[in-house]
């Protein structure tokens, strides 16, 4: 059984940029903020919806399995079915993954999907050292042994450690995630300055599209409790130039390395809902898709150089369904990293990776630029890591909306080395 | 969505209380002796449950207090090792003493007599040997909560709450309370809780030392027990309080308290007060004289003109409340367009209220000001974080008037311009979905105009509110032509939902309230005009009972408010309504609109108007002037049929305007005075003032005006 799929709606929060302190809203607030809007503009009761499936990553001691919380918070009913997933930056993708396989095989007929990271509120965690210090205080019977246990303390256990910084550093081979964007620069022999260019360009791209309005229906207003509020991405910098990015220092690997914060994707936080439904679905409730989901891949590869994993899974995709790189008409490559993004590029047409990497054997080809990422992305407007994969699957239905194209892949590497890709069809 | 249903039908009081020896499969017997209580025994110790008979809640009539007189005569017959005592209801311990029992006794004496059979009964109960526990769920008011003292333990289930309302009433406690309170925990907040009325909730009971313990329904039985053998450790007085017993120091506290309760309620006007502080003074250190004088002192409150009127203003809020059709279809979703002072303040209040309630306006900063207002109308009401957090998740803000579709009801509250409604109904009404209600805030423009170009008029409804939201209880219900049963039963519905009161009236140009108080307002613009002080005006109204002069009350309205107002009620009406002075529209075109933009009559500082007393007086007929055009306007109400009954109508002018509660109401007032006393005297003044006093023919007919005894 293979019932069609259907992306019917979608919203997203703006992308925050984290400020070094903790932003307003926690990952569940910012679903909520996220989720009221679209379902208020549904013609349809919250309660309709079979199961709620939430991507997030750094999930919050008080919010665990955000999904549920976030599903009763918005009304959806006591009996609404909800899970989170998390498989690092693919988190909101395997959520519409996780959807769309449940209504093909006709075991759901609605589903809301999404991502959702507040990054700015990542816990500080204590040294395992000053965890065991705590353990050893509390466990002292004698007034005496207590106060020898209060002697050791160490001004050092005050310091905390940032889960966030450890998150993004590979627990097998040890590299930063700008780290590996560093080794996939000089395997594919990406210059900073192409690097640069390539981030002024999705600064650029998504002011544009800011300006037209074209974001309009996917970006919602959002307001804190404080009665702050927030309706556009606020880390795009318009005016910023490759020379302006030139003066940044490396991050990652300084003083000789080559990726910057200037062409790195943002540290924000951010929420993002996709609506999915059956063909029964879409007739009973007089629905409109915006697309159609005809393919999803997942795929990996050595986390040294977890950038480049989207190429296989696109190119395997593409593979069963019969396509060339050039009959899509739009992409979405989530830019984790400018340097990344370009190494992609630069592998699809590289015969050695492809035949070692995949199954297809030789070169696609090039893929061309001005029908990827048309309205920018990660560097311009951030990486809320459980909400991008969600947001480059609905922004890719509503842009190939706004042209009028037949076909779009979305796609985004994962930390890990892994990877997911997804093919839409106009409806 | 079935929100809650699973649980909530497993929680049905009766699948979750603690009945000891009637759980279930117990061998005790329970006694079948008593028609409004119920005694079983088990391992020697005695529940005795309070069931009132053919009543959903508990009270404490005559009956059920003689009762209990037999019920401690049959426990002397065999002692058992403790008692515990707790309501079967699911509402609550008790609400308190049966107010319908009281309601037309003028007899000081058969009060006295009465109260004295009462005290000795549960004086007993207070001097049995034995431990006794008072388990208390839900409302524990008044003489419940007095019952409840008698007992040496009280255990409170989560979600329960306690006070002594009487003073609401023009009363203080009659059965023991003042004196058992004042020497249970500390005699200020004793005297704070009766002066005020307001409850504790459980947790703040424990805190007060009112309860010995919060225990979950689930733990009671184990929780009694406990106390019974001693092993909750009862509330024990302080130092402080022991100081407090002092006579000197309660001279002191006595003094400071009158001067505070006379702030709120004026002693010549409420009598309560002044009795409880008198009483607390003279007896605070001696529980058993304070329980003796009690009894004279509660037997002159319940008999004065002031306790009469309250309790009258106690059954019109009853009478209401039973308006608002528990039958009809909830509203779930409210949708709210316009976010200005109203419908900013409506969408908050709903959403407080528990229903789910969006919010648009063309502005979305006056989206964000109404999500900001909410949050605060939360800090005041204490809610906890979780609690604030569910309010305001409910208030959905929405810039693109999306809540249209899916909304229970939609409501409009924008700009008082008739085209601007319309073109408001124009895109919603075809988006609204099937059997949703469209109701206007408007409350100037005659609905009729407004249904007439509605596709749907039979499920348009005018919902006007009063500001501010929270605190106005009256919401006016507005029939007109077309509009259908169901959409009336359902607005009513939705009122009840929100814990708001409704007075439904025919749309005729200022319905009921605004017409009543326009000529009270304008006739205090016409004695500025002739000179008068405006705070002398002021002054006048206050010492009437208002909670504010009319001249002031313009201030806060908005003075261009005034001037539409009253020039719509002038156009439609037929009766004589005056010009506004000249130097008045200057005022309005000047921007002088009252406290909203910091000057009117008054200037205006951090919300209050800056009056420094002249000392000037105002005329002798300065009171007649300003209130026998407002009762006039009540009975052409009457007479014009905008609003079926004269109680409602006082209830609406009480909840809706603050009309002086002591006097029971408008329509209730003019009765005492007596209606031809009323006409005699507009008769009057429409000769020497003019022809704004025209008595309506209904001072006539006075007994086609029906009004509750």
């Amino acid at each position: 059984m293979s019932n069609p799929v259907y992306v019917i709606d979608g919203a997203r929060t703006p992308f925050l940029k984290a400020h070094g302190r903790p932003g307003p809203f926690s990952p569940v607030d910012l679903a909520v903020q996220c989720g009221r809007p679209l379902l208020l503009r549904q013609n349809f009761s919250p309660d309709l919806f079979d199961q709620v499936i939430l991507g997030c990553v750094n999930v919050l001691p008080d919010e665990m399995n955000p999904a549920r919380i976030a599903a009763l918070r918005l009304g959806m009913g006591d009996d609404m079915k909800a899970f989170t997933v998390q498989i690092n930056c693919g988190s909101g993708m395997q959520s519409i993954d996780t959807a769309y396989r449940y209504i093909q095989d006709g075991s759901a007929d609605l589903i809301l999907a999404g991502g959702t990271e507040a990054l700015s509120q990542a816990p500080m965690v204590l040294k395992p050292e000053a965890v065991e210090w705590f353990a050893s205080l509390r466990q002292q019977s004698s007034p005496a042994a207590y106060v020898k246990q209060l002697r050791e303390f160490d001004s050092a256990f005050l310091i905390p450690e940032i889960s966030l910084k450890s998150g993004l550093t590979d627990p097998i081979v040890g590299l930063s995630m700008g780290q590996t964007a560093e080794v996939v620069a000089q395997l594919f022999n990406i210059t900073r300055e192409q690097a640069d260019e390539y981030a002024v360009r999705s600064h650029h791209r998504l002011a544009k599209a800011q300006d037209e309005g074209w974001l309009d229906d996917e970006v919602v207003t959002i307001i804190s409790r404080d009665g702050e509020c927030f309706d556009r991405d606020d880390g795009v910098r318009p005016d910023t130039t490759v020379e302006q990015l030139a003066s940044l220092k490396p991050v990652f690997e300084p003083p000789y390395g080559q990726v910057t914060a200037g062409n790195s994707s943002q540290v924000t936080d951010g929420a993002c809902w996709t609506i999915l439904a059956s063909e029964k679905m879409v007739e009973k409730l007089k629905l409109t898709p915006k697309a159609q989901i005809v393919d999803s891949q997942w795929s990996a590869l050595d986390p040294k150089i977890m950038g480049l994993a989207p190429v296989i899974a696109v190119t395997e995709m593409l593979k069963r369904q019969n396509r060339q790189l050039q009959d899509i008409d739009l992409w979405e490559l989530n830019e984790a990293f400018a340097a990344q993004v370009l190494g992609c590029l630069r592998a699809w047409d590289d015969d050695a990776f492809m035949q070692a990497a995949t199954t297809q054997g030789s070169s696609l080809g090039r893929i061309d630029e001005s029908r990827l990422n048309i309205d920018g992305g990660a560097v311009s407007l951030g990486h809320p890591v459980g909400a991008s994969g969600n947001r480059i699957v609905l922004h890719l239905a509503n842009a190939m909306q706004r042209k009028q194209v037949k076909q779009g892949v979305a796609s985004e590497c994962i930390g890990g080395g892994q990877s997911g890709a997804m093919l839409l069809q106009a409806v | 969505m079935m929100t809650g249903q699973i649980l909530q039908s497993l929680q049905n009081k009766k699948r979750e209380m603690e009945t000891g020896p009637l759980n279930g499969t117990g061998t005790a017997k329970a006694s079948k002796a008593f028609s409004h209580w119920t005694l079983a025994r088990q391992d020697d110790v005695a529940w005795l449950f309070l069931d009132k008979a053919d009543s959903s809640a508990n009270t404490l009539s005559q009956a059920v207090i003689q009762e209990l007189g037999a019920v401690l005569e049959q426990l002397d017959q065999t002692p058992p090792k403790g008692l515990i005592i707790r309501s079967l209801k699911a509402n609550g311990f008790c609400m308190g003493a049966d107010i319908h029992e009281f309601a037309d006794i003028e007899n000081e004496a058969i009060v006295r007599d009465r109260l004295t059979e009462a005290h000795q009964i549960v004086d007993r109960l207070a001097a049995l040997p034995y431990p006794t526990v008072a388990v208390i769920h839900g409302q524990c008011l008044g003489g419940g909560l007095e019952l409840a003292l008698c007992c040496k333990y009280r255990l409170a289930a989560p979600g329960a709450k306690m006070g002594f309302p009487e003073v609401q009433l023009g009363l203080h406690p009659g059965l023991g309370g003042t004196a058992r309170l004042t020497h249970l925990i500390d005699p200020m907040q004793a005297m704070t809780m009766m002066l005020t009325g307001k409850t504790l909730d459980a947790g703040r009971a424990k805190s007060a030392g009112l309860v010995d313990d919060v225990v979950e329904e689930r733990h009671i039985a184990a929780a009694a027990q406990a106390a019974i053998k001693g092993r909750v450790e009862a509330n024990d007085t302080s130092f402080k309080e022991r100081v407090l017993t002092s006579t000197i120091a309660r001279k002191f506290e006595a003094r400071q308290m009158r001067s505070k309760a006379a702030e709120k309620a004026p002693p010549e006007h409420y009598p309560a007060p002044g009795a409880l502080i008198d009483l607390w003074e003279n007896y605070g250190n001696d529980a058993e004289a304070m329980r003796q004088k009690e009894i004279a002192s509660f037997a002159t409150l319940l008999t004065s003109p002031a306790s009469k009127n309250l309790v009258r203003v106690f059954f019109l809020r009853e009478e209401m409340k039973s308006l608002t059709r528990k039958d009809a279809d909830k509203i779930r979703h409210v949708h709210v367009i316009g976010a200005g002072a109203m419908g900013g303040d409506i969408a908050g209040w709903c959403a407080f209220k528990g229903l789910k309630a969006s919010l648009y306006d063309m502005e979305g900063e006056a989206i964000v000001k109404a999500v900001r207002d909410a949050r605060k109308l939360c800090q005041k009401k204490h809610l906890s974080d979780r609690e604030e957090r569910a309010v305001m998740d409910r208030l959905i803000p929405d810039f693109a008037n999306d809540g249209v579709r899916q909304a229970d009801l939609v409501i409009e509250a924008v700009p008082e311009k008739a085209d601007i409604k319309l073109k408001v109904y124009q895109d919603a009404e075809p988006r609204m979905k099937a059997g949703a209600l469209l109701a206007t805030n408007t409350s100037s423009i005659p609905l009729d105009e407004l249904a007439g170009s509605l596709k749907r008029p039979e499920r348009f409804v005018g919902l006007h509110f009063f500001n501010p939201v929270a605190k106005m209880q009256l919401v006016e219900i507005v029939k007109h032509e077309g509009v259908s049963e169901e959409t009336l039963d359902r607005a009513h519905r939705f009122v009840g939902q929100i814990d708001r009161l409704p007075a439904p009236v025919r749309s005729s140009p200022g319905f009921l309230v605004n017409r009543a108080l326009m000529p009270y307002l304008l006739e205090a613009v016409l004695m500025v005009d002739e000179g008068v002080d405006p705070k002398a005006i002021d002054k006048v109204a206050e010492d009437f009972g208002m909670p504010m002069g009319p001249v002031e009350l313009a201030d806060q309205v908005g003075l261009d408010i005034c001037l539409s107002v009253g020039e719509m009620l002038g156009e439609k009406l037929d009766v004589p309504i005056p010009e506004f002075p000249g130097w008045f529209r200057e005022k309005v075109d000047d921007g002088k609109l009252g406290k909203k933009t910091g000057e009117g009559f008054y200037k205006w500082k951090d919300g209050e108007a800056q009056k420094k007393s002249s000392g000037s007086k105002a005329p002798d007929d300065t009171l007649d002037r300003l209130i026998l055009p407002m009762l006039n306007a009540c009975m052409t109400c009457l007479t014009d049929e905008v609003i079926d009954s004269a109680d409602v109508l006082d209830g609406a002018m009480i909840f809706g305007t603050g009309f002086a509660p002591f006097r029971g109401g408008p329509m209730h007032y003019a009765r005492s005075r007596g209606y031809d006393n009323i006409r005699t005297r507009l008769q009057t003044l429409k000769e020497t003032a003019g022809p704004r006093f025209q008595p309506d023919d209904g001072w006539h007919a006075s007994s086609t005006v029906q009004e509750r005894p």
